[in-house]
């Protein structure tokens, strides 16, 4: 095998090793699900491919081994591996097919949409409440109050109670949650919980209580000035 | 009477020896005929027909598939006389007659393209009267003036591209050609309206604008005159741009393959290469149109944006990721390719920089491709805290995706200048000078572009969208502009110690030619499918609402397979389109051999193609 071959797979074992194994010990940060290493993988190996075929040169160095085993041509005594390899492709077919078919007590891999689109009467809706002091610091105590217990004082989503879900309660203070958002999203998510999550927010795993029944809603327009100000974010408005 | 006898005889033997055959095909279409009864079924004696179905297919899918097919024909056939005309203008200022032959070439496609383009159009009516008889009536009665001036557009379309194509070897000296680029331009001009007037009534259902008082023709311009609008109509006449560039370079690249002589092989070389320059050259536009569409979207509606971008439909921009990545690394290794094979030599002093851009293209695309919201078992999702990963989640919003598009837009530039500037020397004595500052810009703009990337994550959404995004789209644009005409003066006075050779490269660039093509039909396959989904269970958004039994909106996978089909059937029309085009110059170069083989030869007949050079 010339050095232009072993070079990628050096390449693609040295990726796999760094998104397994030093990726996820960085601190802040944790394991990588296998759907994003497979994407990793591919795009690593699709520019293996592209560099090592660029000129007919490296393609013959990179390509010339592989066509030389599979066809046969003067490979020696390499010709027991290559009849290994002709028997282990249908074996890893297999392999994969009963893997993909065989029962299995976890659950599948899913893909929850974590924020679906509101309901129409919930759109282009503006917080009621003027944004004074008072407001923000009322609504900072209704957030310790009725929030803080999942979502954390500190707005990052430990609250005391957070262990005990899957999936765990959101983050304020993440710039990718509730910045995104406007405020008529938060009153709406608020106001109508877990429970209130339309259809193509399943499997609707949610914890978040159905708030209407127990706050009005002036204090959950309170609460969500006391979010954001508490987490530093600002929603997103269009002015 | 004899001639008589013998047809009945013919006949009643065919009848006897095919008779089973013929009984067999009558009951089969008998069968097939059958679902027609469901066509009536749907209607009720209470009150005027509001759907009707057909049975296996269903009516939804059918009208997808056609009005996929029917936008795609479209946009190659709106497309491509943007840059045939340009090509033309080339040839005429420059006195090349290679980009009037290529310009010919793609004008011999477009003529070909458009009766068929027509035909789905009229099918794609057909379709919609039949089966969603409310909707076509209450867009009717908004829309009837700009109903009326289209069917005008299509006849001053339609003999404009007749006088274009037919008139080309009738006008090509003196003020004949003048009047030739004259009817380019109109062919233009007509195309560019016949795209947006229907934009305007598809954007409507959209993002509608009803009024009850005023004229008929105050209230469809007040319909047409919608949010997204224009937004549409910029983003799909570059688009278009893209379709027909990519669509002819994998045509040229077929042709590539395919080819005899090493005079085809250089035509259709050089042709797949203005193709893909032509499909990069638009790809370089598209984000900011699809930036600004989006926008747009979000702001006129919150619902529908979420529903795209972060609702059901977030997923499917993961899989456009990958498509426009596809396309950036196709046209790029096109690029690449080109200059290590049509530039002899010029390999070892480019590998190392092409193997750096490959790199950042490469860690770009990562970026683009990484979700918000990860597809985890349980186990990783415990082990991440959440559906969004602690440290690669940042790489899942707007923010990142904006700062590596516009990455990737500088690093396919300058892939390009460096197969323009490949096999030159500089002469000039400014030029060092000149590459400093080339080198100083590229190096600031990127390092502005990912600051502001990087900053948007800690400023209020609007000030990223509104200055952060769009200050990240001037430096690209100024950066365009400026290394472009610094780097045509560097090479004006350049010296070409390299002749660059076509014909040369191997059958992958003529592969990696046909892949962009299929990567940017299945692009636009799929972002009808987002628009069409936007709506959800609306026929005119918050307007009519979608009562039939299809009012809902597929699952990505199931949509998918209309996709592909949709790709896969329009590669097969154009490739029969195409097939169709040629054979009248294969039959004529046949002609040609013949003709070289006699010693003496024979008179030409007028109108005939040019000689083939032989190889």
């Amino acid at each position: 095998m010339g050095r232009a071959l072993i070079r990628p797979i050096v390449i693609m074992g040295a990726m796999y090793a760094f998104l397994k194994f030093v990726l996820p010990n960085i601190p802040g940060s944790a394991e990588i699900p296998a759907s994003l290493i497979i994407l990793y993988l591919l795009l690593t190996l699709s520019g293996i491919i592209i560099f090592e075929t660029l000129s007919a040169e490296s393609k013959d160095a990179f390509w010339g081994p592989m066509q030389r085993f599979l066809t046969g041509e003067n490979i020696g005594g390499l010709q027991p591996l290559r009849y290994g390899i002709l028997v282990l492709f249908p074996v890893l077919v297999g392999w994969q097919t009963y893997n993909a078919t065989a029962p299995s007590d976890s659950p599948p891999a899913e893909n929850r949409v974590i924020h679906p689109a509101p309901p129409g009467e919930y759109t282009g809706l503006a917080n009621p409440v003027p944004k004074t002091p008072e407001n923000i610091m009322q609504g900072k105590g209704f957030y310790a109050a009725f929030c803080s217990p999942c979502h954390g004082a500190n707005f990052d989503g430990k609250g005391p109670a957070a262990r005990g879900y899957n999936p765990p309660p959101a983050n304020f203070a993440d710039p990718t949650t509730i910045a995104m958002l406007q405020e008529s999203y938060l009153f709406w998510r608020i106001k109508k919980g877990g429970v209130g999550l339309p259809i193509e927010g399943m499997p609707w795993k949610s914890a978040m209580p159905r708030w209407e029944l127990e706050l009005p809603d002036e204090w959950i327009w309170k609460i969500i000035m006391g979010e954001y100000d508490g987490a530093h974010q600002t929603p997103r408005t269009w002015e | 009477m004899h001639g008589e006898d013998g047809l009945k005889e013919r006949t009643s033997y065919g009848a006897g020896r095919h008779g089973a055959w013929l009984v067999s095909l009558l009951v089969a279409t008998g069968c097939m005929v059958l679902p027609a009864i469901g066509l009536a079924a749907e209607s009720t004696a209470a009150g005027p027909t509001e759907y009707r179905d057909i049975p296996y297919i269903g009516s939804r899918n059918l009208i997808w598939i056609v009005a996929q097919l029917h936008l795609l024909l479209a946009g190659f056939v709106l497309g491509v006389p943007i840059f045939a005309w340009l090509c033309e203008i080339i040839a005429w200022k420059s006195g090349e007659q290679r980009y009037d032959k290529l310009a010919k070439e793609f004008t011999k496609l477009l003529t070909s393209s458009y009766a068929t383009t027509a035909l789905f159009g009229g099918i794609l009516l057909f379709l919609l009267i039949v089966f969603y008889p409310k909707l076509m009536n209450y867009l009717t009665d908004i829309f009837f003036p700009s109903f009326l001036l289209y069917c005008l557009l299509f006849l001053f379309e339609t003999a404009t591209l007749y006088l274009y194509w037919y008139g080309w070897d009738a006008m090509q000296e003196g003020g004949k050609k003048t009047l030739h680029i004259f009817l380019g331009f109109l062919l233009n001009f007509f195309a560019i309206f016949i795209m947006i007037v229907p934009n305007a009534w598809a954007t409507f259902q959209s993002s509608p604008v009803v009024i009850s008082e005023g004229t008929a023709i105050e209230r469809a311009w007040a319909a047409t005159w919608n949010p997204t609008w224009w937004p549409i109509n910029i983003h799909r006449l570059i688009a278009n741009v893209v379709l027909g560039g990519y669509i002819c370079g994998a045509y040229a690249g077929v042709r590539y393959l395919a080819a005899k002589t090493a005079a085809d092989r250089e035509h259709y070389d050089w042709m797949g290469y203005v193709g893909n320059f032509i499909g990069v050259f638009g790809l370089l536009a598209l984000p900011f149109a699809g930036y600004w569409l989006m926008r747009e979207i979000y702001q006129y509606n919150q619902q529908m944006g979420i529903t795209l971008m972060g609702g059901f439909l977030s997923w499917l921009f993961i899989i456009q990721a990958m498509l426009i990545g596809v396309l950036f690394l196709g046209s790029n290794y096109y690029f690449w390719l080109g200059i290590t094979y049509r530039i002899p030599g010029s390999e070892s002093q480019y590998r190392k920089p092409i193997l750096w851009m490959l790199i950042s293209l490469l860690l770009c695309l990562a970026v683009w491709m990484t979700p918000h919201s990860l597809v985890a078992s349980i186990e990783e999702a415990q082990k991440m805290g959440g559906a969004h990963h602690p440290l690669l989640g940042v790489l899942g919003v707007m923010s990142a995706k904006m700062t590596v598009s516009n990455l990737m837009i500088l690093i396919t530039f300058m892939s390009f200048v460096m197969y323009w500037r490949a096999g030159k020397q500089d002469t000039a004595p400014w030029a060092r000078l000149a590459k400093a500052v080339m080198g100083a810009i590229l190096a600031l703009a990127s390092i502005a572009v990912i600051i502001l990337g990087v900053w948007g994550y800690f400023v209020p959404a609007i000030v990223r969208i509104n200055y952060f995004s769009t200050s990240q789209v001037a430096i690209v644009i100024f950066v365009i502009l400026t290394i472009t005409p610094l780097t045509a003066l560097l090479l004006k006075s350049a010296k070409t110690t390299t002749e660059m050779v076509w014909g040369r490269m191997p059958p992958r660039a003529g592969y990696a030619l046909v892949l962009n093509a299929v990567m940017v039909i299945l692009l636009m396959a799929l972002m009808g499918y987002a628009r069409s989904s936007s709506r959800v269970h609306w026929h005119v958004y918050g307007v009519m609402r979608d009562t039939s039994p299809y009012a809902y909106s597929p699952a990505l996978g199931s949509a998918s397979l209309i996709m592909v089909f949709c790709t896969f059937f329009f590669c097969l029309l154009v490739a029969f389109i195409f097939w169709v085009a040629t054979m009248g110059d294969k039959a004529k170069g046949a002609q040609g051999a013949v003709k070289r083989d006699l010693p003496h030869g024979i008179p030409a007949m007028a109108g005939g193609a040019p000689e083939r050079r032989e190889a």
